[in-house]
């Protein structure tokens, strides 16, 4: 009998994990939980990556639009969106702040990261141990979060940021939060 | 025109494809010949109809017929001739194929050259074979139609990911589908032996070299991709533990412990039950790995355009097939008797020890893996697992993985002696405790597993090499006489004893890459030089080169030590005007005991440039052990006893023969 029910074992476990598969198939881990939509953001106050830039703490995402983005020196796909942040950076025309939140990240990786490719944001907060990344809801990097005036998430984007989706749905976004 | 003939290819294949999994099943149950014999000319017009199918398909790629959907979203007319070829499996719909078609190659090669197989084995095997080739010609003709037309062709395509623009990468997926899909013949011949409730020697014989060919093959894909990781994303690192990289590694691990097994099945006629769930559950793997990549619920690196259609229908291939297998599992295989007894410490028992140790690390990349997953599932925050946690739990299992490794094979069959077999290692022993004090004293500012790691290394390099001086009585024996039993032993004995030398040559680059890599990072201006633990690297030049579809920065850089010229390395920052990205091509130069690795980065306003350099040791010793690995994979498929079509139930016996002594 026992040995009955170990010869079962695989088959139920399999069983499990095909209901979790089927599970994890609706939900899609780029979506934002909708525990956090329209929330304010977390509460937090993270280190300056680059002094002379400053840190970033809720306090910095209150009064105008903000567009946070989740980087990491480690992240592929970071280096494959970089180009666009500068890009967007340098033109200047799009009213809104661009701040960074450095996730799991060493920081002279992070510094030496964005020397080489540019450095886009106007402040970049240091989530060395990825404590308020978790707060956030973060899922892998990179990420990006549209920050209102009042402080609150309005959207998230999860994987690099592509030109298609910065015209079609960021931008309209920004313009449309703006006061 | 040509593009049609591939697309009816396919579909034919498809309907040849149900037929191979019906008609021969049936013929074996109940008994007729003519039936089960359609089997073999069925698996060889499947292949033939798909690789129409995927000839058409890289025709397409070739002459540049955007009136594709998947050519113009993939390829563009300026790509070298090389990547609009490798370009056809670079995307969803193409691997697909590829997949396929290696798929019904390995089932037209049991069906040509099975003669020997018992003619109702032979049928189930490929009828099994044939269901797995069904359920993804299915996959591919409803939900991923490499063959769709565009009503307007663009002009131009879109152009491949510039990443994957590398001869490294470019080779990289066939090798590892050739690993996953020859786990599918272990696979069909587990399942067919549930069937015919009976495994023996002869059945073990048939699997053992597939599982070697597929073990091989994926041993040489997941070393492309780490060695394509290194140089090509310019971190100097060469494993990220990244969702994809673990799905081809859990088969590796299973496989690994599936290729040990299977020798106690040939030897000593036991581990059946246990043998064939692991072929079950090594397929299984790999159909995971595949549902991973696609299916979006895990969001990775190397995720291809994901789909939750496709993943749903995976999902229930996923189902149909390792559900189905294990069921059958569930109800066959307390029919399987086993054979030899054997007490812990014996040659069986050190091969069961591999097997569990391999299964638990494999349980514990999964679990890692799919921890995201049951996280958000079951409700609560989206987290991921990264490399912390893999380093911690994975480490610590292979320790006594590769301890025992060099002591399994001094020990016999059912009954060892363990005093006697630590005895005969007395000279590794000795030789790993003067490498950790060796290694301490040079390096004593480094992690002291740093030194476990070594001494470890060489512990398994000294004890596989004792075993084989041992094999040959090296030195117990006139030097003729061992020469002439070096010629004689057989293929499958060197085959281990290179790949587990393989093994003990990676841990060494294993250690010495994760232990002691220096790096340094710097704004430079051309002529300066920086000096990094004794090498100096100077800054000669920074130039403008045009490549066939990009233009690219080329640095050059002079590395010297005491004056004396080491290298002169070229880093590239390629841009791909069509993709609009850009890619960095580190410059590596290799002594074979360290690399010296030089990227190049972006000017600054006053015309630096930032570059970094590494000094990585050993690290070449990665892919030289991996290579060993491979080596010793392909030493063993070929030995006699293996070879296609040469087991034979009745004239083998018992299984114990040994292989005739080659003249």
């Amino acid at each position: 009998m026992r040995q009955r029910l170990l010869i079962l074992l695989p088959l139920a476990l399999f069983m499990v994990l095909g209901g979790f598969f089927l599970a994890g198939l609706g939900r899609d881990p780029k979506v934002l939980p909708s525990a956090l939509l329209d929330q304010p953001v977390p509460d937090f106050d993270l280190p300056a990556l680059i002094p002379e830039k400053g840190g970033l703490a809720s306090a910095d995402l209150v009064g105008g639009v903000t567009v946070v983005n989740v980087f990491a020196s480690w992240c592929v796909p970071c280096r494959v969106e970089h180009p666009l942040w500068m890009r967007l950076a340098e033109d200047g025309d799009v009213r809104m702040r661009l701040v960074g939140l450095n996730y799991k990240d060493r920081p002279q990786d992070a510094r030496g990261w964005l020397t080489e490719l540019g450095d886009p944001y106007t402040r970049i907060g240091t989530d060395a141990d990825g404590r308020v990344g978790i707060d956030w809801g973060v899922y892998g990097v990179p990420e990006t979060f549209v920050i209102d005036p009042t402080g609150r998430i309005r959207y998230k984007h999860v994987g690099p940021m592509t030109e298609a989706t910065w015209t079609d749905v960021i931008h309209p976004l920004v313009r449309s939060l703006q006061p | 025109m040509i593009t049609e003939i591939g697309h009816y290819a396919l579909a034919l294949a498809f309907a040849v494809a149900l037929a191979q999994s019906l008609v021969p099943l049936h013929g074996a149950h109940v008994g007729r010949a003519s039936w089960m014999a359609l089997a073999g000319p069925a698996s060889q017009v499947q292949f033939l109809l798909v690789a129409v199918a995927f000839a058409s398909l890289t025709h397409a790629y070739v002459v540049s017929d955007f009136s594709l959907v998947n050519v113009a979203r993939n390829s563009h007319s300026a790509k070298p001739m090389l990547y609009k070829i490798t370009g056809v499996w670079a995307n969803h719909e193409g691997s697909m194929l590829l997949w396929v078609l290696i798929l019904t190659l390995f089932g037209m090669l049991v069906g040509t050259f099975g003669r020997n197989l018992p003619p109702s084995l032979k049928a189930r095997v490929l009828s099994v074979q044939g269901m797995i080739g069904a359920g993804f010609l299915a996959f591919i003709l409803f939900t991923s139609n490499p063959f769709e037309r565009l009503p307007v062709p663009p002009v131009d395509g879109g152009g491949m990911n510039p990443l994957l623009q590398d001869p490294g990468v470019a080779f990289h997926p066939p090798f590892l589908y050739l690993g996953y899909v020859g786990f599918s013949i272990a696979f069909a011949f587990a399942v067919a032996a549930l069937i015919e409730g009976r495994v023996d020697a002869a059945w073990a014989r048939w699997v053992r070299p597939w599982t070697l060919l597929a073990w091989s093959a994926l041993t040489m894909g997941i070393a492309m991709g780490s060695w394509w990781a290194y140089y090509e994303l310019g971190w100097g690192g060469w494993w990220y533990w990244d969702p994809v990289e673990n799905a081809s590694f859990m088969p590796w691990l299973l496989g690994t412990a599936l290729l040990h097994s299977a020798i106690v099945v040939e030897k000593r006629d036991t581990l059946k039950r246990w043998t064939i769930l692991l072929a079950i559950l090594t397929f299984g793997l790999s159909l995971i790995g595949t549902f991973l990549v696609r299916s979006g619920v895990l969001s990775s690196v190397h995720a291809f355009a994901q789909d939750p259609e496709r993943g749903l229908f995976i999902l229930v291939l996923l189902a149909l097939a390792i559900g189905g297998a294990l069921l059958l599992y569930a109800w066959r295989a307390p029919a399987l008797r086993a054979g030899g007894l054997f007490t812990p410490v014996s040659r069986e028992g050190g091969l069961l020890l591999n097997n569990l140790l391999m299964a638990t690390a494999c349980a514990t990349v999964f679990l890692g893996t799919l921890y995201p997953l049951f996280v958000d599932v079951l409700g609560a925050e989206k987290i991921s697992v990264g490399p912390p946690y893999f380093n911690a739990t994975f480490v610590p299992i292979m320790i006594p993985a590769l301890v025992t490794m060099a002591l399994g094979p001094m020990l016999p069959w059912k009954r060892g002696d363990l005093a006697g077999a630590l005895q005969r290692l007395r000279l590794a022993f000795a030789a790993a405790a003067v490498t950790a004090l060796v290694t301490y004293a040079v390096a004593s500012d480094g992690p002291v597993l740093a030194v476990l790691g070594m001494a470890i290394a060489v512990w398994v390099l000294v004890g596989t090499l004792v075993e084989y001086a041992d094999r040959i009585k090296l030195f117990r024996a006139p030097l003729r006489d061992s020469a002439r039993r070096a010629a004689n032993l057989p293929r499958a004995a060197y085959g281990m004893t290179l790949a587990h030398a393989g093994m003990a040559v990676l841990v060494v680059g294993v250690t010495g890459a994760s232990a002691w890599k220096q790096e340094s990072l710097q704004m430079m201006q051309v002529g300066d030089s920086v000096n990094l633990s004794g090498y100096e690297f100077s800054l000669l030049d920074v130039g403008q080169v045009a490549g066939p579809n990009y233009t690219t920065r080329l640095g050059t850089v002079r590395v010297e030590r005491d004056g004396e010229l080491i290298a002169v390395l070229f880093p590239e920052k390629r841009w791909y005007p069509v993709q609009a990205q850009e890619t960095s091509e580190a410059a590596i130069h290799s002594n074979g005991m360290a690399d010296l690795y030089a990227v190049l980065g972006e000017p600054d306003e006053t015309g630096r440039w930032v570059t970094r350099f590494y000094r990585t040791p050993l690290v070449p010793w990665i892919w030289a052990g991996s290579l060993l690995m491979v080596l010793g994979g392909l030493f063993s498929l070929s030995d006699r006893r293996l070879r296609v079509g040469a087991p034979r139930r009745a004239a083998q016996g018992s299984g114990l023969a040994p292989a005739p002594a080659g003249g």
